[in-house]
């Protein structure tokens, strides 16, 4: 008894000993974002830092940190668009010290289009990490003229699209419909009036779609199969599949790609912000960057990044963009108070309706 | 514990304090066996549903403000949308469960009473071992069996009793069958548990009295079994209500249940005091429909579920 009872105390003692001498930084990000070596590598570099990830998607991320008023996670990656009203709301974000962060080689147009969008009270809460987009996939040799937004309710190709039921979808169907869903956020009457149309529309259109997707990975299986021929998506699974089949690819809409920023907030009762800082600029560093691209297929916020892609995905984004779809993309505006809870009851009326 | 002012005065020992002392032994483990017990249902289950009932009750006004009241609930009852689902979510459990029954009395009749010994423990097991797979993987294997490049689809194709390939997913039928198979071990092992104990003499006596088949079945089998099939119906009916992932798996884009509901205001709209709301509307809910169809069967919860 007492042996057993002397073993415990030391294991508690030195595990409490090597507590104290390792930091451990809990980074809440997305599936792909802290690839194997990208930790390993870090963890060479800084010897006395634990990297422990746990993989998660904006409305989570937010709902694990409002859960602990931002305590468990020491940095997180919420989108650009998921800052303003969340730590409004909740307070669940604590200020970064810009200084601890080596901006110099960010691409200046991402990082102050994230400042703006998350600064309140002349502190900010977010920088930018990676961006990409969300479009269409379309398999070229059997729809080679899905081009839209609305091309994925055209009767052509009935029960052979899908689409994710998210608020992404709505804002996409409403550029179709030719409104501007983000200028009509600082009017929320009008902007219930577009909900309105965008919720008829792809209630007409539920006939056509053959399921939602909830993931990357339900997607793929669905458009290798064959059993559907083009979906909304994210740009990063289309290149994906582009390695698989040259057929998949990722088209821009007519209306422009919408662009998400993933960013990097630190939660409000984080407890390593030094190793959170590090991290932040490790992974923006150029060698670091090629092998994160590889990994989440998202471009990085600094300068000259798209060379950083490897090479396949670099064919992808060539198969994909023009510069003149550049140009065209448009970005996810903050979301201000209220307008969750007008797209959520969208959302509602579409899953419930019966269609097809 | 009256007597422990007593107890400390040990040793001038008449028989009476010895007693006393014996009894207070015997309190003293009595509490200490439901100390864990009642410190799990005061710790994890009522704290919690206080929690739950106050976030319920807090109507939200502007960013981090809050008033007390009873918004959350009046929402769900304006809204066609939540009540149809909570209705649809309700009918259908109700069909999962009779169909549970329908195929699990047989097999549980036939395991209880007809098998031998050494098979009747090897159809046990064979009930079993569907369990030791989590949800999720058995929900992807239907999606593999029944998605249209599916196993079944191409089999059929193959052997050219259709042209076109069959999407077998995505509809109430699917979910209805994904979640009968789920609960169906839920149901027979109360109701094995039940016929068990019954004595064959009992079988035999309705025959000796002139009784067919239907009729032993009628008024002696079900009559005795009634403690396994209400209990057995209880867990089903309450798991089938508040299952996620075979309805969310296998439904695909028809499929409204209501604990979608609840998680989509949780998680996506960031609404915790509706979903706290409609996660007690589902409890009520479910309660009634247990409570309604112990009256309309004649049974309580304590010669039923107590007995098997």
């Amino acid at each position: 008894m007492k042996s057993v009872l002397s073993a415990i105390t030391a294991s508690v003692a030195l595990s409490l000993a090597s507590g104290a001498q390792a930091e451990t930084l809990r980074l809440l990000t997305w599936g792909s974002y802290a690839p194997d070596n990208v930790i390993e590598m870090f963890e060479e570099k800084y010897p006395d830092i634990d990297v422990e990830v746990t993989y998660s998607n904006n409305e989570e991320m937010i709902a694990k940190l409002r859960a602990t008023g931002g305590a468990g996670f020491d940095l997180a990656q919420p989108s650009h668009d998921r800052i303003y009203a969340a730590q409004l709301e909740f307070d669940i974000y604590k200020p970064l010290d810009l200084s601890q962060i080596d901006t110099s080689n960010m691409t200046p147009k991402l990082l102050d289009g994230v400042k703006e969008n998350a600064t309140i009270d002349g502190e900010v809460y977010a920088v930018p990490h990676q961006w990409g987009t969300t479009g269409l996939m379309v398999n070229t040799a059997e729809a080679p003229d899905v081009k839209s937004w609305g091309d994925l309710c055209d009767p052509a190709y009935q029960g052979k699209t899908s689409m994710r039921l998210k608020r992404t979808i709505l804002l996409a169907t409403a550029y179709s419909l030719g409104e501007d869903p983000f200028a009509a956020y600082s009017d929320l009457d009008k902007y219930q009036g577009i909900l309105d149309d965008v919720t008829e529309k792809l209630i007409e259109c539920k006939d056509n779609i053959k399921a939602y997707w909830q993931g990357g990975d339900d997607l793929s299986a669905m458009m290798l199969s064959g059993e559907i021929v083009a979906s909304e998506s994210w740009d990063s699974t289309a290149y994906k599949l582009f390695g698989e089949n040259p057929d998949i690819k990722f088209v821009p809409p007519a209306t422009g790609a919408l662009a998400w920023i993933d960013t990097f907030v630190l939660p409000r009762k984080g407890k390593a912000d030094d190793a959170a800082y590090k991290w932040i600029n490790f992974v923006l560093q150029p060698e670091i960057v090629e092998l994160m691209s590889a990994s989440t297929g998202a471009i990085a916020s600094i300068n000259g990044a798209a060379d950083l892609l490897p090479a396949d995905k670099k064919a992808a984004v060539n198969a994909a963009f023009s510069d003149a779809d550049i140009d065209n993309l448009k970005f996810f505006a903050n979301i201000p108070p209220g307008v969750e809870d007008m797209e959520g009851k969208a959302l509602e009326k579409i899953k419930a309706a019966t269609g097809g | 514990m009256v007597d422990a002012a007593d107890s400390v005065l040990p040793c001038i020992c008449g028989t009476g304090e010895l007693i006393a002392v014996g009894s207070d032994i015997r309190k003293l483990s009595l509490l200490l066996l439901f100390l864990p017990f009642s410190l799990w249902i005061l710790l994890l289950i009522i704290l919690p549903h206080v929690g739950m009932v106050v976030l319920s009750l807090r109507e939200k006004v502007a960013p981090r403000v809050y008033e007390f009241g009873f918004g959350n609930y009046i929402d769900f009852f304006m809204e066609p949308i939540y009540w149809n689902t909570l209705i649809r979510t309700g009918l259908m459990s109700l069909l999962v469960t009779f169909l549970a029954l329908l195929i699990g009395f047989p097999v549980a009749y036939y395991i209880a009473k007809l098998a031998g010994n050494r098979t009747k423990g090897m159809l046990f097991m064979l009930c079993l071992i569907p369990l030791w797979v989590s949800d999720l993987i058995r929900a992807f294997g239907w999606i593999l069996l029944l998605r249209e490049s599916g196993i079944i689809s191409s089999f059929l194709m193959s052997s050219g009793l259709i042209d076109t390939p069959i999407e077998f997913l995505y509809t109430d039928a699917t979910v209805i069958m994904g979640l009968v198979y789920t609960v169906m071990l839920f149901m027979i092992v109360p109701l094995v548990s039940t016929l068990d104990g019954m004595d064959n003499a009992m079988i035999e006596a309705g025959y000796n009295l002139g009784g067919n088949g239907f009729t032993v079945l009628r008024r002696i089998i079900i009559p005795y079994a009634m403690p396994g099939i209400v209990s057995g119906c209880i867990v089903v009916f309450m798991m089938t209500a508040g299952s996620y992932l075979t309805p969310i798996l296998m439904g695909g884009k028809n499929s409204s249940w209501f604990t979608e509901q609840i998680y989509d205001q949780f998680i996506s709209r960031y609404n915790w005091e509706s979903g706290a709301a409609f996660g007690f509307l589902l409890l009520a809910f479910t309660s009634v429909v247990v409570w309604l169809g112990l009256k309309l069967s004649g049974q309580t919860l304590s010669s039923t579920v107590a007995k098997s």
